[in-house]
């Protein structure tokens, strides 16, 4: 029962939460959508911050999203002594950078007087579970090796049965307990998107590669 | 040739008191705000100095503005990729301490202090954290501060005087400053709108204002590097970037913006300029040393008949075009050629041009009387403030671009002294005027419009055509009985 709840209900919830509330905030309150950049009062820090955890954390959430959308392609990769190495001491680094990057970012709040008042508790509260996810991330990456072997084997399969709308929670019930908590607390996360500063991932700024340079609006005409 | 029409400005240096005046007016109505405490939209430098934000000229330090390439215009601080690439931390950022820390003062302890034996005081604290702090820099600390060895010694336009040109302004008595006001120039080449990854920056069409789309900024900071005025701004608080409005709200309702309405040296003027937009490109890429030049002839004369043929067919108002040849913005620039942008090297075409002042007038010691002004009226080259300063500010270095200017500022006063003390012989004044290029008409006509303009002479604002644009979306009355007049939503809070 707990366990259909936790791993069926609440996906299902999280996910409705996040596009629901991040579609309303989106046309409600568009004004709040901000990457809420601090930059401005504390520069150094961020650097050894930011810098690490976002390069960090972008290519590993893409290493997990490939790895989901395609889980038989990565026998591609593993199949070869020489690339599972790669993949998984790529993985143990850029896993240890983002924690680098996140404690950084935590600490950095707390000391510098400056940022506290522009600290909200939802930027606390999605620092922390930030951090618990990818402490257990690089957990499960040390104790579990071979993360590019199992993962399309058993978590994935659950994802996916999510997805079908046909959920089948024997795929990740069995799994250690730390597998369990960082694929629920991934679920958090999303929850969390619309109710923090997380909106920003949505409006990253891809469009700059093609955008014109100049913009000009008109009242009447649509563009000259 | 496509005709865009630009609200312009034109700012008299030699007019400028520094009294800051125009900085008050616009931070009443635009930055008290938490967040936007420390930003001023308008603010007045003391030059030689390194202004607001420190060194904001210093493009080594700032990447603002661009550079050219093959003719085409490039940012200097990234290109489309680094940009994304840099989004995590923008290397070239400014720091709150580049501005200053604000802070206010906690008069309540005037009041409720217990009874003691000293007099109780207000201590500063700190607009962003809330705790007392020691103050260190201000928007204008280095007001007045020429001859400094902090300030002034630093400042970047320095670069390009001799050794003895740069310590005439350290020297007793021939030290010198003037006031440098400054606000956005609403480019027509914006450095920071082009270097904004959301595209939450435009121009607007009708009168050229650049403004921040609120909803659409994204906090990702690059505009504030992309400006090399500095000239945008960062709400720590609201996560959005902001900057000047332009008062668009007064100058929709035909009034001046409050720094032009307030100055008390009555040194700006506004009005409409005319442009070939199609030229932008090629002017904003011209060679160095041509920039200031190129984007000049970007500007249209409104009382040539094909322009105001061609500003018809593609829907420029009547009315704006007639604004257009009303406008004290083109007298200044282009029909005397006496005002020029600030930094035209950074190419991003500013709209805002300055006179330069030609005062002080250099005292010269006679036995124990002081003479003022004995050769000044002489050459323009016995300026105090040396000619190659105001190059490096206004004209890239050309240096006979200011002397121009001098030679025809110098001439409106011999003439006028000739007129009004008499005591200057008539070969003197014509000399004057010829060298100038100039004749009495244009000499009066510069004397009036720079000493005894009315308030309609400053600024002629033109029709900004808002109940057109109005009636194309929706009636602003329509909702009254149930939003409220002008409301399309209940202006109810969020969240
Ligand atoms: S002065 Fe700066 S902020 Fe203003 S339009 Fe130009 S580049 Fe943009
Ligand atoms: S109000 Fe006018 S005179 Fe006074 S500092 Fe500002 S620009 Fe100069």
């Amino acid at each position: 029962m707990t366990d259909s709840v936790l791993f069926i209900a609440f996906p299902y919830v999280a996910v409705v939460v996040a596009v629901a509330g991040g579609v309303y905030r989106y046309f409600a309150d568009r004004f709040s959508y901000s990457s809420m950049s601090s930059q401005f009062l504390e520069n150094r820090m961020l650097f050894w911050g930011s810098v690490p955890f976002h390069y960090g954390i972008v290519i590993i959430l893409l290493g997990h999203i490939m790895g989901g959308l395609f889980p038989y392609y990565s026998n591609f990769l593993i199949v070869n002594v020489f690339h599972m190495y790669t993949l998984e001491l790529g993985g143990i680094a850029l896993g240890l950078l983002t924690n680098f990057g996140v404690i950084l970012l935590i600490i950095r709040r707390l000391v510098y007087p400056k940022l506290v008042p522009e600290t909200t508790l939802m930027d606390w509260v999605i620092l922390l579970v930030l951090l618990a996810q990818v402490l257990s991330g690089s957990y499960i990456a040390h104790f579990y090796r071979w993360g590019a072997v199992w993962y399309p084997y058993s978590p994935v399969p659950w994802l996916k049965s999510l997805a079908h709308l046909d959920p089948q929670i024997d795929f990740i019930t069995p799994l250690p307990w730390i597998i369990r908590f960082h694929a629920l607390n991934a679920f958090v996360i999303v929850g969390l998107i619309p109710f923090t500063r997380l909106v920003h991932i949505f409006t990253a700024p891809v469009t700059y590669i093609w955008r014109p340079l100049q913009v000009v609006i008109w009242n009447k005409k649509a563009a000259r | 040739m496509n005709i865009r029409s630009q609200v312009s400005a034109v700012f008299h240096l030699d007019k400028c008191i520094g009294c800051h005046t125009c900085s008050i007016a616009c931070k009443n109505i635009w930055t008290g705000r938490k967040g936007t405490e420390y930003m001023w939209w308008n603010n007045v430098e003391t030059k030689p100095g390194v202004g607001y934000p420190c060194l904001w000229e210093d493009q080594k330090k700032y990447r603002g503005g661009w550079k050219e390439r093959n003719g085409k215009p490039e940012l200097i601080m990234h290109n489309r990729a680094s940009a994304l690439a840099n989004i995590f931390f923008n290397p070239f950022l400014p720091r709150l301490d580049d501005y200053y820390e604000p802070w206010t003062y906690r008069y309540g302890d005037l009041f409720g202090a217990a009874e003691g034996d000293d007099q109780p005081v207000a201590r500063p604290v700190s607009a962003i954290t809330g705790k007392e702090m020691e103050i260190e820099a201000g928007p204008n600390w280095d007001d007045d501060l020429s001859g400094s060895p902090i300030y002034a010694a630093n400042d970047p336009n320095f670069a390009s005087l001799n050794e003895e040109e740069r310590k005439q302004f350290f020297a007793l008595e021939s030290m010198v400053f003037f006031y440098l006001p400054r606000i956005c120039n609403h480019c027509i080449n914006p450095g920071c709108l082009a270097a904004c990854p959301a595209g939450a920056i435009y121009k607007r069409g009708e009168d050229g204002i650049v403004l921040v789309s609120q909803e659409k900024c994204r906090a990702w900071r690059m505009c504030i590097t992309g400006c090399p005025y500095k000239k945008t701004y960062y709400n720590w608080s609201a996560g959005k970037s902001e900057k000047c409005i332009f008062c668009y709200p007064r100058q929709e309702t035909g009034q001046a913006p409050a720094c032009f309405h307030s100055c008390v040296g009555r040194i700006r003027y506004l009005g409409v300029l005319l442009y070939d937009a199609d030229r932008i490109e090629s002017a904003a890429g011209s060679p160095a040393g041509s920039i200031a030049r190129k984007q000049l002839e970007l500007i249209l004369d409104p009382f040539d008949g094909e322009v105001i043929k061609e500003a018809k067919a593609q829907g420029i108002p009547d009315a704006v075009i007639e604004y257009a040849q009303k406008s004290p913005v083109y007298k200044f620039v282009k029909a005397w050629n006496i005002a020029l942008p600030l930094h035209p090297e950074f190419r991003t075409l500013p709209m805002l041009f300055y006179v330069p002042s030609l005062l002080p007038v250099m005292a010269h010691a006679k036995g124990n009387l002081h003479e003022v002004g004995h050769d000044f009226f002489g050459s323009p080259d016995n300026a105090r403030i040396p000619i190659r300063y105001f190059a490096a500010l206004l004209s890239e270095g050309n240096e006979e671009a200011i002397r121009a200017i001098y030679r025809k500022l110098v001439a409106v006063r011999v003439y006028r002294r000739a007129r009004t003390v008499g005591n200057i012989p008539e070969a003197r004044v014509n000399k004057a005027l010829d060298e100038a290029g100039t004749n009495p008409d244009e000499i009066e006509a510069i004397y009036r419009l720079t000493s005894l303009p009315s308030v309609e002479d400053r600024f002629v604002i033109p029709p900004f055509m808002r109940e057109a644009a109005i009636e194309e979306v929706t009636d602003p009355l329509n909702k009254r009985e149930s939003e409220g007049a002008g409301f399309t939503r209940k202006p109810k809070r969020g969240w």
